[in-house]
Protein backbone atom coordinates (compact mmCIF):
# COMPACT_ATOMS: atom_id res chain seq x y z
CA UNK A 1 0.00 0.00 0.00
CA UNK A 2 2.88 2.31 0.81
CA UNK A 3 4.63 1.57 -2.47
CA UNK A 4 1.50 1.82 -4.63
CA UNK A 5 0.23 5.05 -3.06
CA UNK A 6 3.78 6.46 -3.06
CA UNK A 7 4.20 5.73 -6.76
CA UNK A 8 1.06 7.70 -7.65
CA UNK A 9 2.04 10.58 -5.36
CA UNK A 10 5.47 10.67 -6.99
CA UNK A 11 3.85 11.02 -10.42
CA UNK A 12 1.86 14.03 -9.23
CA UNK A 13 4.58 15.52 -7.04
CA UNK A 14 6.60 18.55 -8.12
CA UNK A 15 10.10 17.62 -6.99
CA UNK A 16 11.27 21.17 -6.41
CA UNK A 17 11.33 23.39 -3.35
CA UNK A 18 9.28 25.97 -5.22
CA UNK A 19 6.49 23.69 -6.35
CA UNK A 20 6.32 20.78 -3.88
CA UNK A 21 3.89 22.32 -1.40
CA UNK A 22 1.45 23.49 -4.06
CA UNK A 23 1.58 20.18 -5.96
CA UNK A 24 0.42 18.38 -2.80
CA UNK A 25 -2.32 20.94 -2.30
CA UNK A 26 -3.54 20.39 -5.87
CA UNK A 27 -4.32 16.71 -5.31
CA UNK A 28 -8.05 16.10 -5.77
CA UNK A 29 -9.45 15.01 -2.39
CA UNK A 30 -11.34 11.99 -3.69
CA UNK A 31 -8.33 10.22 -5.21
CA UNK A 32 -4.93 11.85 -4.80
CA UNK A 33 -5.89 13.21 -1.40
CA UNK A 34 -7.13 9.81 -0.24
CA UNK A 35 -3.95 8.16 -1.52
CA UNK A 36 -1.85 10.76 0.26
CA UNK A 37 -3.68 10.04 3.51
CA UNK A 38 -3.42 6.29 2.95
CA UNK A 39 0.32 6.69 2.34
CA UNK A 40 0.73 8.55 5.59
CA UNK A 41 -1.50 6.36 7.73
CA UNK A 42 0.02 3.20 6.27
CA UNK A 43 3.43 4.55 7.29
CA UNK A 44 2.10 5.13 10.81
CA UNK A 45 0.60 1.64 10.89
CA UNK A 46 3.96 0.28 9.69
CA UNK A 47 5.61 1.69 12.83
CA UNK A 48 2.89 0.22 15.03
CA UNK A 49 3.16 -3.22 13.44
CA UNK A 50 6.96 -3.10 13.61
CA UNK A 51 6.92 -2.29 17.33
CA UNK A 52 4.32 -4.96 18.08
CA UNK A 53 6.39 -7.47 16.06
CA UNK A 54 9.57 -6.54 17.93
CA UNK A 55 7.93 -6.73 21.37
CA UNK A 56 6.20 -10.00 20.55
CA UNK A 57 9.38 -11.72 19.40
CA UNK A 58 11.16 -10.33 22.47
CA UNK A 59 8.41 -11.58 24.79
CA UNK A 60 8.50 -15.04 23.21
CA UNK A 61 12.29 -15.15 23.52
CA UNK A 62 12.76 -15.45 19.78
CA UNK A 63 16.11 -13.74 19.57
CA UNK A 64 18.53 -16.40 20.77
CA UNK A 65 20.48 -19.18 19.14
CA UNK A 66 19.43 -19.96 15.60
CA UNK A 67 17.24 -16.85 15.52
CA UNK A 68 20.11 -14.46 16.37
CA UNK A 69 20.85 -13.56 12.74
CA UNK A 70 17.21 -12.75 12.01
CA UNK A 71 16.93 -10.73 15.22
CA UNK A 72 20.14 -8.74 14.71
CA UNK A 73 19.42 -8.07 11.04
CA UNK A 74 16.11 -6.57 12.12
CA UNK A 75 17.73 -3.82 14.23
CA UNK A 76 18.98 -1.64 11.32
CA UNK A 77 15.53 -1.98 9.77
CA UNK A 78 14.07 0.01 12.67
CA UNK A 79 16.49 2.82 11.84
CA UNK A 80 15.61 2.64 8.16
CA UNK A 81 11.87 2.76 8.87
CA UNK A 82 12.29 5.88 10.98
CA UNK A 83 14.69 7.55 8.55
CA UNK A 84 12.33 6.86 5.61
CA UNK A 85 9.35 8.26 7.50
CA UNK A 86 11.13 11.36 8.80
CA UNK A 87 12.41 12.29 5.34
CA UNK A 88 8.94 11.65 3.92
CA UNK A 89 7.58 14.36 6.17
CA UNK A 90 10.19 16.84 4.92
CA UNK A 91 8.88 16.46 1.36
CA UNK A 92 5.60 18.11 2.25
CA UNK A 93 7.54 21.38 2.59
CA UNK A 94 5.37 22.90 5.29
CA UNK A 95 6.17 24.29 8.73
CA UNK A 96 6.12 20.77 10.18
CA UNK A 97 8.78 19.77 7.62
CA UNK A 98 10.80 22.82 8.60
CA UNK A 99 10.49 22.00 12.29
CA UNK A 100 11.38 18.33 11.80
CA UNK A 101 14.29 19.09 9.47
CA UNK A 102 15.81 21.64 11.83
CA UNK A 103 15.22 19.49 14.89
CA UNK A 104 16.98 16.59 13.11
CA UNK A 105 19.91 18.84 12.19
CA UNK A 106 20.06 20.00 15.79
CA UNK A 107 20.18 16.38 16.90
CA UNK A 108 23.00 15.68 14.44
CA UNK A 109 24.91 18.77 15.61
CA UNK A 110 24.56 20.36 12.17
CA UNK A 111 21.99 23.03 12.96
CA UNK A 112 24.40 25.90 12.29
CA UNK A 113 24.66 24.70 8.69
CA UNK A 114 20.94 25.06 8.10
CA UNK A 115 20.47 28.01 5.83
CA UNK A 116 18.01 28.57 3.05
CA UNK A 117 16.74 25.34 1.55
CA UNK A 118 17.67 25.27 -2.10
CA UNK A 119 16.38 22.90 -4.76
CA UNK A 120 19.47 20.73 -4.43
CA UNK A 121 18.63 20.05 -0.80
CA UNK A 122 15.10 19.19 -1.82
CA UNK A 123 16.43 16.77 -4.46
CA UNK A 124 18.36 15.09 -1.66
CA UNK A 125 15.13 14.61 0.30
CA UNK A 126 13.46 13.03 -2.72
CA UNK A 127 16.44 10.78 -3.31
CA UNK A 128 16.47 9.73 0.35
CA UNK A 129 12.74 9.06 0.43
CA UNK A 130 13.14 6.65 -2.46
CA UNK A 131 16.57 5.28 -1.56
CA UNK A 132 15.92 4.60 2.12
CA UNK A 133 12.74 2.54 1.54
CA UNK A 134 14.60 0.58 -1.16
CA UNK A 135 17.39 -0.06 1.34
CA UNK A 136 14.69 -1.10 3.81
CA UNK A 137 13.29 -3.55 1.27
CA UNK A 138 16.77 -5.01 0.69
CA UNK A 139 17.26 -5.21 4.46
CA UNK A 140 13.94 -7.04 4.84
CA UNK A 141 15.10 -9.55 2.25
CA UNK A 142 18.23 -10.19 4.33
CA UNK A 143 16.06 -10.31 7.49
CA UNK A 144 14.13 -13.37 6.23
CA UNK A 145 17.10 -15.22 4.69
CA UNK A 146 17.35 -17.62 7.63
CA UNK A 147 13.68 -18.54 7.42
CA UNK A 148 12.35 -21.35 5.28
CA UNK A 149 9.11 -20.42 3.50
CA UNK A 150 8.94 -16.94 5.08
CA UNK A 151 5.47 -15.45 5.24
CA UNK A 152 5.86 -12.03 3.67
CA UNK A 153 2.20 -11.57 2.72
CA UNK A 154 -0.59 -11.23 5.25
CA UNK A 155 -3.67 -13.46 5.07
CA UNK A 156 -5.97 -12.11 2.35
CA UNK A 157 -8.83 -11.20 4.70
CA UNK A 158 -6.49 -9.27 6.99
CA UNK A 159 -4.91 -7.49 3.99
CA UNK A 160 -8.31 -6.38 2.67
CA UNK A 161 -9.51 -5.36 6.12
CA UNK A 162 -6.42 -3.27 6.82
CA UNK A 163 -6.65 -1.64 3.36
CA UNK A 164 -10.29 -0.81 4.03
CA UNK A 165 -9.45 0.59 7.46
CA UNK A 166 -6.80 2.88 5.98
CA UNK A 167 -9.08 4.09 3.18
CA UNK A 168 -11.94 4.76 5.60
CA UNK A 169 -9.56 6.62 7.89
CA UNK A 170 -8.23 8.62 4.90
CA UNK A 171 -11.76 9.70 3.99
CA UNK A 172 -12.90 10.45 7.53
CA UNK A 173 -9.72 12.17 8.68
CA UNK A 174 -7.71 13.30 5.64
CA UNK A 175 -4.05 14.14 6.14
CA UNK A 176 -3.47 17.87 5.82
CA UNK A 177 -0.45 20.09 5.32
CA UNK A 178 0.57 22.81 7.73
CA UNK A 179 1.37 26.31 6.39
CA UNK A 180 4.08 26.51 3.72
CA UNK A 181 7.78 25.82 4.56
CA UNK A 182 9.31 28.33 6.89
CA UNK A 183 10.04 28.75 10.56
CA UNK A 184 6.75 28.85 12.40
CA UNK A 185 6.76 31.18 15.42
CA UNK A 186 8.45 29.19 18.17
CA UNK A 187 5.35 29.44 20.32
CA UNK A 188 3.09 27.88 17.66
CA UNK A 189 2.01 24.34 18.36
CA UNK A 190 3.17 21.90 15.66
CA UNK A 191 1.06 18.93 14.63
CA UNK A 192 3.80 16.34 15.05
CA UNK A 193 3.26 12.76 13.96
CA UNK A 194 4.08 10.98 17.21
CA UNK A 195 4.78 7.69 15.49
CA UNK A 196 7.84 9.15 13.76
CA UNK A 197 8.51 12.60 15.14
CA UNK A 198 8.35 11.81 18.85
CA UNK A 199 12.13 12.07 18.85
CA UNK A 200 11.94 15.86 18.42
CA UNK A 201 9.84 16.64 21.53
CA UNK A 202 11.92 14.05 23.40
CA UNK A 203 15.12 15.83 22.38
CA UNK A 204 13.78 19.24 23.39
CA UNK A 205 12.61 17.83 26.71
CA UNK A 206 16.08 16.39 27.36
CA UNK A 207 19.13 17.05 25.16
CA UNK A 208 20.53 15.86 21.83
CA UNK A 209 23.14 13.81 23.71
CA UNK A 210 20.39 12.06 25.68
CA UNK A 211 18.59 11.14 22.45
CA UNK A 212 21.81 9.77 20.98
CA UNK A 213 22.47 7.76 24.12
CA UNK A 214 18.93 6.40 24.06
CA UNK A 215 18.91 5.46 20.39
CA UNK A 216 22.42 3.99 20.32
CA UNK A 217 21.97 2.35 23.72
CA UNK A 218 18.71 0.66 22.71
CA UNK A 219 20.16 -0.46 19.39
CA UNK A 220 23.25 -1.87 21.10
CA UNK A 221 21.10 -3.64 23.68
CA UNK A 222 18.97 -5.26 20.99
CA UNK A 223 22.10 -6.37 19.12
CA UNK A 224 23.84 -7.91 22.15
CA UNK A 225 20.66 -9.51 23.52
CA UNK A 226 21.19 -12.83 21.67
CA UNK A 227 24.68 -13.09 23.14
CA UNK A 228 23.50 -12.43 26.70
CA UNK A 229 21.21 -15.44 26.82
CA UNK A 230 22.48 -18.27 24.67
CA UNK A 231 20.35 -21.28 23.84
CA UNK A 232 21.92 -24.72 23.77
CA UNK A 233 20.76 -26.79 20.82
CA UNK A 234 21.88 -30.23 19.70
CA UNK A 235 21.96 -29.84 15.94
CA UNK A 236 20.65 -32.43 13.51
CA UNK A 237 23.28 -34.79 12.08
CA UNK A 238 23.51 -36.32 8.62
CA UNK A 239 24.36 -39.98 8.11
CA UNK A 240 25.91 -39.99 4.63
CA UNK A 241 25.37 -43.74 4.17
CA UNK A 242 21.59 -43.26 4.49
CA UNK A 243 21.28 -39.88 2.77
CA UNK A 244 20.40 -39.97 -0.93
CA UNK A 245 20.46 -36.18 -1.37
CA UNK A 246 16.72 -35.94 -2.06
CA UNK A 247 16.62 -32.45 -0.41
CA UNK A 248 13.26 -32.99 1.33
CA UNK A 249 14.91 -32.05 4.64
CA UNK A 250 16.25 -28.78 3.18
CA UNK A 251 12.86 -27.99 1.69
CA UNK A 252 11.06 -28.48 5.01
CA UNK A 253 13.65 -26.88 7.34
CA UNK A 254 11.97 -23.83 8.92
CA UNK A 255 15.31 -22.05 9.40
CA UNK A 256 17.20 -22.76 6.15
CA UNK A 257 19.81 -24.68 8.12
CA UNK A 258 20.35 -27.42 5.53
CA UNK A 259 22.10 -27.31 2.19
CA UNK A 260 22.10 -30.23 -0.19
CA UNK A 261 24.73 -31.14 -2.74
CA UNK A 262 25.28 -34.85 -3.25
CA UNK A 263 24.38 -35.26 0.41
CA UNK A 264 22.73 -32.98 2.97
CA UNK A 265 24.87 -30.68 5.14
CA UNK A 266 23.59 -29.11 8.36
CA UNK A 267 24.78 -25.64 9.46
CA UNK A 268 24.83 -26.30 13.20
CA UNK A 269 24.60 -22.64 14.24
CA UNK A 270 21.38 -22.22 12.25
CA UNK A 271 19.79 -25.48 13.41
CA UNK A 272 16.90 -25.29 15.89
CA UNK A 273 17.07 -29.03 16.62
CA UNK A 274 13.36 -29.36 15.82
CA UNK A 275 13.70 -32.69 13.99
CA UNK A 276 11.41 -31.64 11.15
CA UNK A 277 14.17 -32.74 8.77
CA UNK A 278 14.10 -36.24 10.27
CA UNK A 279 10.34 -36.35 9.75
CA UNK A 280 10.85 -35.43 6.10
CA UNK A 281 13.58 -37.98 5.38
CA UNK A 282 12.43 -40.95 3.23
CA UNK A 283 14.75 -43.25 5.20
CA UNK A 284 12.87 -42.49 8.46
CA UNK A 285 10.37 -45.31 7.97
CA UNK A 286 9.72 -47.81 10.75
CA UNK A 287 8.88 -50.51 8.18
CA UNK A 288 12.58 -50.94 7.41
CA UNK A 289 13.66 -54.36 8.57
CA UNK A 290 17.03 -53.33 10.06
CA UNK A 291 17.32 -53.77 13.82
CA UNK A 292 18.78 -50.29 14.46
CA UNK A 293 16.93 -47.73 12.36
CA UNK A 294 19.37 -45.10 11.09
CA UNK A 295 17.86 -42.14 9.32
CA UNK A 296 19.64 -40.04 6.66
CA UNK A 297 19.27 -37.03 8.95
CA UNK A 298 18.43 -37.27 12.62
CA UNK A 299 18.55 -35.62 16.02
CA UNK A 300 21.40 -37.12 18.10
CA UNK A 301 19.45 -36.55 21.35
CA UNK A 302 16.10 -37.88 20.09
CA UNK A 303 16.60 -40.33 17.25
CA UNK A 304 13.99 -41.78 14.94
CA UNK A 305 15.26 -45.19 16.11
CA UNK A 306 14.38 -44.19 19.69
CA UNK A 307 10.89 -43.15 18.57
CA UNK A 308 10.42 -46.51 16.80
CA UNK A 309 11.58 -48.43 19.87
CA UNK A 310 9.23 -46.44 22.11
CA UNK A 311 6.36 -47.13 19.72
CA UNK A 312 7.22 -50.83 19.45
CA UNK A 313 7.29 -51.07 23.25
CA UNK A 314 3.84 -49.50 23.45
CA UNK A 315 2.29 -51.78 20.82
CA UNK A 316 -0.07 -53.49 20.70
CA UNK A 317 -2.44 -51.05 22.33
CA UNK A 318 -5.76 -49.48 21.46
CA UNK A 319 -4.63 -45.89 21.30
CA UNK A 320 -1.26 -44.45 20.29
CA UNK A 321 -0.74 -40.76 20.94
CA UNK A 322 2.10 -38.64 19.54
CA UNK A 323 2.62 -35.11 20.77
CA UNK A 324 5.18 -32.35 20.53
CA UNK A 325 7.40 -31.48 23.48
CA UNK A 326 5.77 -28.06 23.80
CA UNK A 327 2.47 -29.78 24.50
CA UNK A 328 3.50 -32.89 26.47
CA UNK A 329 0.74 -35.29 27.46
CA UNK A 330 1.01 -38.21 29.90
CA UNK A 331 1.35 -41.54 28.08
CA UNK A 332 2.06 -39.89 24.74
CA UNK A 333 5.20 -40.36 22.65
CA UNK A 334 6.80 -36.92 22.71
CA UNK A 335 8.62 -35.56 19.69
CA UNK A 336 10.52 -32.28 19.45
CA UNK A 337 7.95 -31.05 16.93
CA UNK A 338 4.93 -32.90 15.55
CA UNK A 339 6.41 -32.54 12.04
CA UNK A 340 9.27 -34.75 13.26
CA UNK A 341 6.79 -37.61 12.96
CA UNK A 342 7.21 -39.40 9.62
CA UNK A 343 3.68 -40.29 8.37
CA UNK A 344 4.82 -43.91 7.96
CA UNK A 345 4.87 -44.22 11.78
CA UNK A 346 1.11 -43.66 11.87
CA UNK A 347 0.44 -46.46 9.40
CA UNK A 348 2.98 -48.67 11.22
CA UNK A 349 1.13 -48.20 14.52
CA UNK A 350 -2.25 -48.91 12.93
CA UNK A 351 -0.99 -52.06 11.19
CA UNK A 352 0.61 -53.34 14.39
CA UNK A 353 -2.35 -53.38 16.72
CA UNK A 354 -3.39 -49.78 17.33
CA UNK A 355 -7.07 -49.10 16.68
CA UNK A 356 -6.51 -45.38 16.55
CA UNK A 357 -3.57 -42.97 16.39
CA UNK A 358 -3.75 -39.39 17.67
CA UNK A 359 -1.17 -36.71 16.90
CA UNK A 360 -1.28 -33.46 18.87
CA UNK A 361 0.74 -30.39 17.96
CA UNK A 362 1.34 -27.06 19.69
CA UNK A 363 -1.77 -25.56 21.26
CA UNK A 364 -1.13 -22.14 19.72
CA UNK A 365 1.48 -21.12 17.24
CA UNK A 366 3.99 -23.84 16.32
CA UNK A 367 7.19 -23.47 18.34
CA UNK A 368 9.16 -24.14 15.13
CA UNK A 369 7.07 -22.00 12.79
CA UNK A 370 5.98 -24.56 10.19
CA UNK A 371 5.27 -27.77 12.11
CA UNK A 372 1.48 -27.87 11.80
CA UNK A 373 1.50 -26.64 8.20
CA UNK A 374 3.95 -29.35 7.12
CA UNK A 375 1.97 -32.03 8.99
CA UNK A 376 -1.23 -30.91 7.26
CA UNK A 377 0.40 -31.05 3.83
CA UNK A 378 2.02 -34.44 4.47
CA UNK A 379 -1.16 -36.00 5.86
CA UNK A 380 -3.26 -34.56 3.04
CA UNK A 381 -0.85 -35.98 0.46
CA UNK A 382 0.34 -32.61 -0.84
CA UNK A 383 3.89 -33.00 0.41
CA UNK A 384 6.41 -35.82 0.65
CA UNK A 385 6.62 -37.99 2.66
CA UNK A 386 2.84 -38.31 2.47
CA UNK A 387 0.44 -40.40 4.46
CA UNK A 388 -0.77 -43.41 2.56
CA UNK A 389 -4.32 -43.40 1.22
CA UNK A 390 -5.13 -46.45 3.34
CA UNK A 391 -5.14 -44.20 6.42
CA UNK A 392 -8.04 -41.83 7.00
CA UNK A 393 -7.63 -38.77 9.20
CA UNK A 394 -9.60 -35.92 10.60
CA UNK A 395 -8.33 -32.71 12.20
CA UNK A 396 -9.74 -30.68 15.04
CA UNK A 397 -7.65 -27.61 15.87
CA UNK A 398 -4.19 -28.94 16.74
CA UNK A 399 -5.26 -32.57 17.00
CA UNK A 400 -5.24 -35.24 14.26
CA UNK A 401 -6.99 -38.61 14.56
CA UNK A 402 -6.08 -41.49 12.26
CA UNK A 403 -7.73 -44.85 11.56
CA UNK A 404 -7.20 -47.47 8.88
CA UNK A 405 -9.76 -47.22 6.09
CA UNK A 406 -11.98 -50.27 5.92
CA UNK A 407 -11.51 -52.25 2.71
CA UNK B 1 -17.58 -18.70 14.15
CA UNK B 2 -16.93 -16.55 11.10
CA UNK B 3 -19.34 -13.89 12.38
CA UNK B 4 -17.52 -13.84 15.71
CA UNK B 5 -14.23 -13.41 13.86
CA UNK B 6 -15.59 -10.48 11.83
CA UNK B 7 -16.97 -8.77 14.93
CA UNK B 8 -13.70 -9.35 16.79
CA UNK B 9 -11.74 -7.90 13.88
CA UNK B 10 -13.98 -4.84 13.75
CA UNK B 11 -13.55 -4.40 17.48
CA UNK B 12 -9.79 -4.31 16.91
CA UNK B 13 -9.75 -2.20 13.76
CA UNK B 14 -11.79 0.68 15.18
CA UNK B 15 -9.34 1.38 18.05
CA UNK B 16 -6.50 0.96 15.57
CA UNK B 17 -8.03 3.65 13.35
CA UNK B 18 -8.58 5.93 16.31
CA UNK B 19 -5.01 5.38 17.53
CA UNK B 20 -3.47 6.21 14.16
CA UNK B 21 -5.80 9.17 13.51
CA UNK B 22 -5.11 10.73 16.88
CA UNK B 23 -1.37 10.28 17.25
CA UNK B 24 -0.61 11.26 13.65
CA UNK B 25 -1.26 14.91 14.60
CA UNK B 26 -2.20 15.16 18.27
CA UNK B 27 -1.31 16.26 20.86
CA UNK B 28 0.28 19.29 19.26
CA UNK B 29 3.77 20.12 20.37
CA UNK B 30 5.11 23.56 21.08
CA UNK B 31 8.91 23.82 21.29
CA UNK B 32 8.51 26.90 23.48
CA UNK B 33 6.14 27.19 26.44
CA UNK B 34 3.77 30.15 26.63
CA UNK B 35 5.46 33.12 28.26
CA UNK B 36 8.85 32.08 26.95
CA UNK B 37 10.90 33.21 23.97
CA UNK B 38 13.61 31.37 22.12
CA UNK B 39 17.10 32.63 21.35
CA UNK B 40 19.16 30.79 18.78
CA UNK B 41 22.82 31.59 18.30
CA UNK B 42 23.49 30.11 14.91
CA UNK B 43 26.24 30.87 12.42
CA UNK B 44 29.19 29.50 10.52
CA UNK B 45 32.30 31.58 10.31
CA UNK B 46 35.83 31.23 8.98
CA UNK B 47 38.10 32.78 11.60
CA UNK B 48 41.29 34.62 10.83
CA UNK B 49 44.58 32.81 10.39
CA UNK B 50 46.42 31.89 13.56
CA UNK B 51 49.60 33.39 12.10
CA UNK B 52 49.65 36.16 9.50
CA UNK B 53 50.87 35.61 5.96
CA UNK B 54 54.54 36.27 5.40
CA UNK B 55 56.15 37.64 2.23
CA UNK B 56 58.69 35.22 0.77
CA UNK B 57 62.17 36.53 0.01
CA UNK B 58 63.61 36.34 -3.51
CA UNK B 59 65.91 33.48 -2.40
CA UNK B 60 63.02 31.52 -1.00
CA UNK B 61 61.01 31.98 -4.18
CA UNK B 62 63.96 30.89 -6.32
CA UNK B 63 64.15 27.59 -4.41
CA UNK B 64 60.55 26.76 -5.21
CA UNK B 65 59.34 25.14 -8.41
CA UNK B 66 58.14 27.81 -10.89
CA UNK B 67 54.50 26.85 -10.46
CA UNK B 68 54.74 27.09 -6.66
CA UNK B 69 56.18 30.60 -6.43
CA UNK B 70 53.43 32.32 -4.46
CA UNK B 71 54.73 35.56 -3.04
CA UNK B 72 53.00 35.00 0.31
CA UNK B 73 53.47 32.05 2.66
CA UNK B 74 50.18 31.64 4.48
CA UNK B 75 49.93 29.03 7.27
CA UNK B 76 46.67 27.14 6.97
CA UNK B 77 45.63 26.92 10.58
CA UNK B 78 42.93 29.33 11.71
CA UNK B 79 42.32 30.81 15.16
CA UNK B 80 39.84 29.33 17.58
CA UNK B 81 36.62 31.28 17.91
CA UNK B 82 35.36 32.61 21.22
CA UNK B 83 31.75 33.71 21.50
CA UNK B 84 29.93 35.11 24.52
CA UNK B 85 26.31 36.07 24.97
CA UNK B 86 25.11 38.11 27.91
CA UNK B 87 21.44 38.43 28.79
CA UNK B 88 20.47 41.22 31.16
CA UNK B 89 23.99 41.40 32.50
CA UNK B 90 24.30 37.67 33.07
CA UNK B 91 26.68 35.58 30.97
CA UNK B 92 24.58 32.78 29.48
CA UNK B 93 26.94 31.51 26.83
CA UNK B 94 30.71 31.35 26.60
CA UNK B 95 32.05 28.94 24.06
CA UNK B 96 35.41 28.46 22.46
CA UNK B 97 35.17 26.47 19.25
CA UNK B 98 37.96 25.08 17.13
CA UNK B 99 37.96 25.39 13.34
CA UNK B 100 36.94 22.17 11.60
CA UNK B 101 39.31 19.99 9.58
CA UNK B 102 42.43 17.99 10.36
CA UNK B 103 44.55 21.08 9.73
CA UNK B 104 42.14 23.32 11.63
CA UNK B 105 41.63 25.38 8.52
CA UNK B 106 37.87 25.03 8.08
CA UNK B 107 34.83 26.92 9.30
CA UNK B 108 33.66 27.12 12.87
CA UNK B 109 30.01 26.19 13.38
CA UNK B 110 28.20 27.56 16.42
CA UNK B 111 24.71 26.60 17.43
CA UNK B 112 23.12 27.19 20.80
CA UNK B 113 19.49 27.27 21.79
CA UNK B 114 18.30 29.15 24.86
CA UNK B 115 14.89 29.82 26.36
CA UNK B 116 14.17 33.02 28.24
CA UNK B 117 11.08 34.69 29.65
CA UNK B 118 9.20 36.93 27.23
CA UNK B 119 9.72 40.65 27.70
CA UNK B 120 12.41 43.30 27.33
CA UNK B 121 16.00 42.09 27.46
CA UNK B 122 19.41 43.64 27.10
CA UNK B 123 21.47 41.35 24.91
CA UNK B 124 25.22 41.62 24.40
CA UNK B 125 27.03 39.35 21.95
CA UNK B 126 30.83 39.25 21.70
CA UNK B 127 33.09 37.36 19.35
CA UNK B 128 36.81 36.92 18.93
CA UNK B 129 38.04 35.29 15.75
CA UNK B 130 41.74 36.18 15.75
CA UNK B 131 44.74 35.66 18.03
CA UNK B 132 44.76 37.90 21.06
CA UNK B 133 42.64 38.49 24.12
CA UNK B 134 40.20 41.17 22.95
CA UNK B 135 36.85 40.65 21.34
CA UNK B 136 36.83 42.20 17.90
CA UNK B 137 33.05 42.06 17.32
CA UNK B 138 30.55 43.29 19.90
CA UNK B 139 26.88 44.08 19.54
CA UNK B 140 24.55 45.33 22.26
CA UNK B 141 20.85 45.84 21.89
CA UNK B 142 17.69 45.91 23.92
CA UNK B 143 15.02 43.74 22.36
CA UNK B 144 11.37 43.20 23.14
CA UNK B 145 10.48 39.53 22.80
CA UNK B 146 6.87 38.39 22.87
CA UNK B 147 5.93 34.91 24.13
CA UNK B 148 6.72 32.27 21.52
CA UNK B 149 8.94 34.62 19.53
CA UNK B 150 12.36 33.59 18.23
CA UNK B 151 15.47 35.74 18.18
CA UNK B 152 18.28 34.53 15.95
CA UNK B 153 21.75 35.81 16.73
CA UNK B 154 23.50 35.57 13.40
CA UNK B 155 27.04 36.55 12.52
CA UNK B 156 28.60 37.55 9.26
CA UNK B 157 31.98 39.31 9.19
CA UNK B 158 31.27 40.51 5.65
CA UNK B 159 28.09 42.25 6.84
CA UNK B 160 29.81 43.89 9.76
CA UNK B 161 29.37 41.36 12.52
CA UNK B 162 26.41 40.30 14.62
CA UNK B 163 22.79 40.66 13.53
CA UNK B 164 19.85 40.15 15.88
CA UNK B 165 17.02 38.83 13.75
CA UNK B 166 13.48 38.66 15.11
Amino acid sequence: MLAASGLYLYLRFDTSAAGAYESIGELEWWFGGVLRSVHRYAADAFVLVMIVHLLRELWLGRFRGWRAFTWISGVPLVWLVYASGLVGYWLVWDTRSHFSFHATLEWMGLAAAAGAAPDRLFSLYVFLHIGLPLALLAGMWVHVQRLGHPRTWPPLDVAFAVAAVLVVLAVLHPAASEPRWGAAPAGDAIAVDWFYQFIHPLMYATAPAFLWALVLGLSALLIVLPFLSKQHVVAARVDPANCNGCARCASDCPYNAIQVGDKATVFAERCAGCGICAGACPSSTPFRSIRELVSGIDLPDLTINHVRKTLQAALPCKDVVFCCESNRLPGAIALRCLAMLPPAFIEYALRNGAARVTAIGCAGECAYRLGMELCEERFAGRREPHLRASVAFERKDNEYRFVLRSR
Amino acid sequence: MKAVRIVAQLALYVPLMALIAYFSTEPRFSPVKSGEALVRVSFIHATERREPCRARSAEELAKLAPNMRASLDCPRERSPLLVEVELDGKLVLRREAQPSGLRRDGNVAVYERMLLPAGRHRIVARLRDRPGADFNFIKEETVELAGGQTLIIDFSAAKGGFAFLI
